[in-house]
């Protein structure tokens, strides 16, 4: 008799994970809002627009890290490409951004500026359905989730593993960058999508869109944190992190690799295509450059400063990195990759893993007792050992 | 007119100076044609192109130079102060101020340009001749007739025959006389040029309709002919192109392969898939420039040995950048391949910075020396720049010198012995670390030997290593990690498709093709091209 879903996901996180999570939907959802319109400027709590798109901004790639946790930190597959996702997911959702500007952009035509310039006389017939809000919704969802379906498919089916998926990814992404460089692609060239007006019928620079989108990243990254949580403590969860650390072994046993892979690679992508959706709005351009491979290893940077196999070192990776990096690109722009470049070298040399290690270490160095007394918040569900040195083996293999 | 006047002047000008070869003045026929109008002055400059004497070629300077004029019916030169007869030299008692000089228009620049063609054709060097003979072809005309059949009577060097003849036989396509223009017809075949192939063609345009039809060419057996030549040219022009095709593919592979032969021994030695290799090729790229920069201050006569001169600085440079990074770093993610990965990827952010507050964010560019620029022409269009084919010439060597390295030295046996079995070597005495460092270096060293290559056909600049480390990659994961065999069959195969797909559907999508191809075949052959055998093929 097996226990009931909903039981099972609670049981999935400690208490302290669900008051913590509670907590923040509260601040994200009621106190950031309030904050930000409510609350005149000048108020010592005020949020002003600058301040709530940032956040909004590294809400999205907390839960781009989160899901490059799930395939890295749980599957043990680096993926550097998943830049591509966010940025196809993105650009799914620009799509119907661009079409909701109607006549007021800059032709007063009813095609998006770019092929008005380009001389295009109709929407080519990718674009079809694009005015439709759920349809780019789906399409967000679904056009990353088919890339890394096909792709992962052929990638799992061969069993490219390790480094050769890395570098494949990265090249996926690398000829994906390309592609939409180019003008003909349909997709607005170098310049990408930009200088949108509205969502559903509503202004898209208004105070009142503003903390709606962003509390839709809280409740994003809340409900993929749920999720992810509940994945890596099931079954499938603990059969995926057998693979990652014997792959040979699981396959004896009976179990097909391919399809516990695939489906968290699917996953992972489909997640990542909802971030960009929400990114897009909040940013206000989507270009070709995310899916530079700089920035898709970037995203393994965050996982890896925050911890690998720990869904919440994902989450702090990626906002300490990203706050540094708002913080260092205005105060000294020519020094923001040298901190990067040095914060990740030092990390895989001296903090296998990632804040959150460092933070298990500290607790434990305290005494055993109260190490075990408090139940870690951020225990991995698979075992205590140190999911750093299983990965390296199943690396290696 | 003035095509009878000319040949007559011709005439007498090989008369004369078959009669006085030692006489510096000119017949004043040729000259007299200064006083007439632009016509009869272009008449006139290609005539005393064709006549070639060193009394000549003062003149023609002369007229360059805007000192030949007019003064009371006379065609002068003005010399300094004093003012002489064009003809004969002799001097004239005129005033400079009174000369009515010639204005140099761009009409009168291109019949100079032609004339000294015309003059070069007797030049002592045979690449000068043949400069000279493919610039002559270029606006051939029937006043050149005469020039082309002497020289072609003197004329030895093959290559200046076959372009000589080929401009007499364009000019002859134009005869009146049938059994010249068949010939004509006939020895324009041995042409590949497709401005040829178009006069050719013209030939066999149809005018009018039914009945009232005739050809532009009136002969049938010279149309025949012409059809005949159309078809040698066409195929001359399809050999040439895929030749070309061949040879930018064969240096895109070289390229490539320069860029990955380091990875693949760095890869195959420590297990380290690096990052900041693109940033080693830009080390070496750097460092040609800053040899080329001292050698414009000091040697400024050897400039055009520079690049020889930065070989070993190249080689030096990214392999001390490399043992440091080694030393620093990657000693301690030894069997941590994606670890040392992102560390790797973190080091070049660095690199790239470094490099860009160093040196500015802008391109450099770097002087092609002499003897590298140019190129040798196989078609019309179809060019092999001397740069490229050194490039793969550089790259065969070495090639050469790391398997002579891997093969016949102590450390290429270590090397090797530990890529194979790491601890079983070390149990046998071989000093692992050591091996590790110098493995690194030598890797890193090509790489910059790669970027000395880059630095002769593109721009060196902070992201220029970017550009070149995915390609550099899928050369390796194809190869076969660790294989040179496999690098250098990859990234020649690569180039090559590269090449063939870019001229069918254009770069961007060749680029797309060539990944999908090694998705497809590495899922036939997950371990690339060289797999490795036996027990450690799954390790």
């Amino acid at each position: 008799m097996r226990t009931p879903f909903t039981v099972r996901l609670f049981q999935s996180m400690p208490k302290t994970g669900w008051v913590a999570l509670a907590i923040f939907a509260v601040v994200a959802c009621v106190g950031v809002p309030v904050a930000h319109l409510a609350l005149p400027e000048g108020h010592a709590l005020h949020l002003s627009a600058y301040t709530v798109s940032l956040l909004g901004k590294i809400l999205c790639y907390m839960v781009v890290a989160v899901a490059m946790d799930l395939i890295w930190g749980y599957a043990g597959i680096l993926s550097l490409g998943h830049g591509l996702f966010f940025a196809l997911g993105g650009y799914a959702f620009g799509m119907y951004l661009m079409r909701q500007i109607g006549r007021d952009g800059s032709y007063q035509s009813d095609l998006p500026d770019f092929m008005v310039f380009l001389d295009w006389k109709e929407l080519p017939w990718y674009w079809a359905g694009s005015d439709s809000f759920l349809w780019a919704l789906f399409l967000a969802m679904a056009l990353p989730g088919l890339v890394a379906f096909v792709f992962g498919y052929f990638a799992f089916r061969s069993r490219i593993k390790g480094v050769y998926f890395s570098i494949i990814t990265q090249a996926l992404t690398y000829a994906a960058m390309l592609l939409f460089f180019r003008n003909e692609t349909g997709f607005g060239g170098n310049n990408g999508f930009t200088d949108f007006k509205r969502i559903l019928g509503y202004s898209i620079t208004s105070p009142e869109m503003r903390a709606t989108l962003f509390a839709l990243s809280a409740l994003l990254l809340i409900a993929c944190l749920v999720l992810g949580r509940y994945l890596v403590s099931s079954r499938f969860g603990r059969v995926l992190a057998a693979i990652r650390d014997a792959e040979s072994r699981v396959m004896f046993i009976g179990y097909n690799p391919l399809h516990y892979k695939l489906f968290m690679w699917t996953l992972s992508a489909v997640l990542c295509g909802l971030a960009g959706a929400l990114y897009v709005p909040q940013v206000g351009i989507i270009n070709p450059s995310e899916m530079s491979p700089a920035n898709s290893i970037e995203i393994a940077v965050w996982v890896a400063v925050g911890g690998r196999g720990t869904l919440v070192g994902a989450v702090l990776g990626a906002g300490i990195v990203n706050l540094a990096k708002s913080f260092f690109t205005v105060t000294v722009p020519e020094y923001w990759p040298f901190f990067l470049g040095f914060l990740f070298i030092a990390v895989t040399l001296y903090l296998p893993d990632g804040v959150v290690g460092l933070w298990r270490k500290l607790r434990a160095r305290k005494g055993p007792d109260s190490a075990a007394a408090a139940p870690a918040v951020t225990a991995a569900p698979v075992g205590e050992t140190a999911p750093e040195t299983t990965v390296a083996k199943g690396a290696t293999a | 007119m003035n095509r009878l006047l000319l040949r007559l002047a011709l005439l007498f000008a090989s008369l004369a100076c078959l009669a006085l070869p030692a006489r510096a003045a000119l017949d004043p026929a040729l000259v007299a044609g200064f006083a007439g109008d632009f016509n009869s002055r272009v008449a006139a400059i290609e005539a005393l192109g064709v006549e070639g004497s060193a009394a000549a070629r003062a003149l023609l300077d002369a007229v360059e130079a805007g000192n030949v004029g007019t003064a009371a019916d006379k065609v002068v030169v003005i010399d300094g102060d004093a003012v002489k007869d064009a003809a004969s030299g002799e001097a004239l008692q005129i005033a400079a101020d009174e000369v009515e000089t010639i204005t140099v228009n761009n009409r009168i620049r291109r019949a100079l340009a032609t004339a000294h063609a015309a003059l070069a054709l007797s030049a002592e060097s045979g690449a000068d001749r043949l400069a000279a003979a493919n610039t002559l072809t270029e606006n051939t005309s029937e006043s050149l007739l005469p020039l082309f059949e002497r020289t072609l009577a003197g004329e030895k060097d093959e290559a200046v025959r076959g372009v000589l003849s080929r401009a007499v036989a364009r000019v002859n396509l134009g005869s009146a006389d049938a059994a010249k223009r068949l010939k004509a017809a006939e020895a324009l075949g041995e042409s590949s040029d497709p401005a040829v192939k178009n006069m050719l063609a013209a030939l066999l345009e149809k005018r009018g309709e039914g009945k009232d039809a005739s050809w532009a060419e009136p002969d049938a057996e010279v149309r025949a002919a012409a059809e005949a030549s159309i078809k040698a040219i066409d195929r001359r022009i399809a050999t040439a192109q895929a030749v070309g095709t061949v040879f930018s593919g064969l240096s895109l592979g070289s390229i490539l392969l320069l860029a990955a032969l380091g990875l693949a021994i760095t890869y195959g030695v420590m297990g380290i898939i690096n990052m900041a290799h693109g940033e080693l090729l830009m080390v070496g790229a750097y460092a040609t420039f800053l040899v080329q920069g001292l050698f414009r201050s000091y040697l400024p006569a050897y400039l055009d040995w520079y690049v020889v001169a930065a070989i070993p600085v190249a080689f030096f440079a990214a392999a001390l950048v490399g043992v440091a990074m080694e030393r620093l770093v990657l000693r301690h993610l030894y069997g941590r391949p994606l670890e040392s990965l992102l560390a790797t990827w973190g080091l070049s952010l660095v690199l790239i910075q470094a490099a860009r507050v160093v040196f500015g964010p802008q391109n450099l560019e770097l002087a092609n020396p002499g003897w590298m620029s140019g190129g040798m022409e196989l078609a019309a269009g179809v060019v092999l720049p001397y740069n490229r084919i050194v490039i793969i010439g550089f790259a065969v060597f070495v090639l050469v010198l790391i398997w002579l390295m891997m093969q016949k030295t102590r450390l290429g046996m270590f090397v090797r012995a530990v890529t194979q079995n790491r601890p079983m070597a070390g149990c046998v005495g071989v000093p692992t670390a050591r091996v590790d460092t110098l493995a690194f270096a030598i890797g890193s060293g090509v790489a910059g030997l790669g970027g000395l290559a880059l630095s002769q056909i593109a721009n060196v600049g902070p992201a220029m290593g970017q550009g070149y480390i995915v390609d550099a990659f899928m050369v390796v994961v194809l190869g076969g990690v660790g294989q040179l065999a496999g690098a250098v069959w990859a990234a020649l195969g690569l180039g090559i498709v590269a090449k063939f797909l870019e001229g069918w559907a254009g770069a961007v999508i060749a680029k797309i093709l060539v990944l999908v191809f090694i998705i497809v075949f590495i899922q036939k052959r997950p371990q690339g091209i060289f797999a490795l055998k036996g027990r450690f093929a799954d390790s």
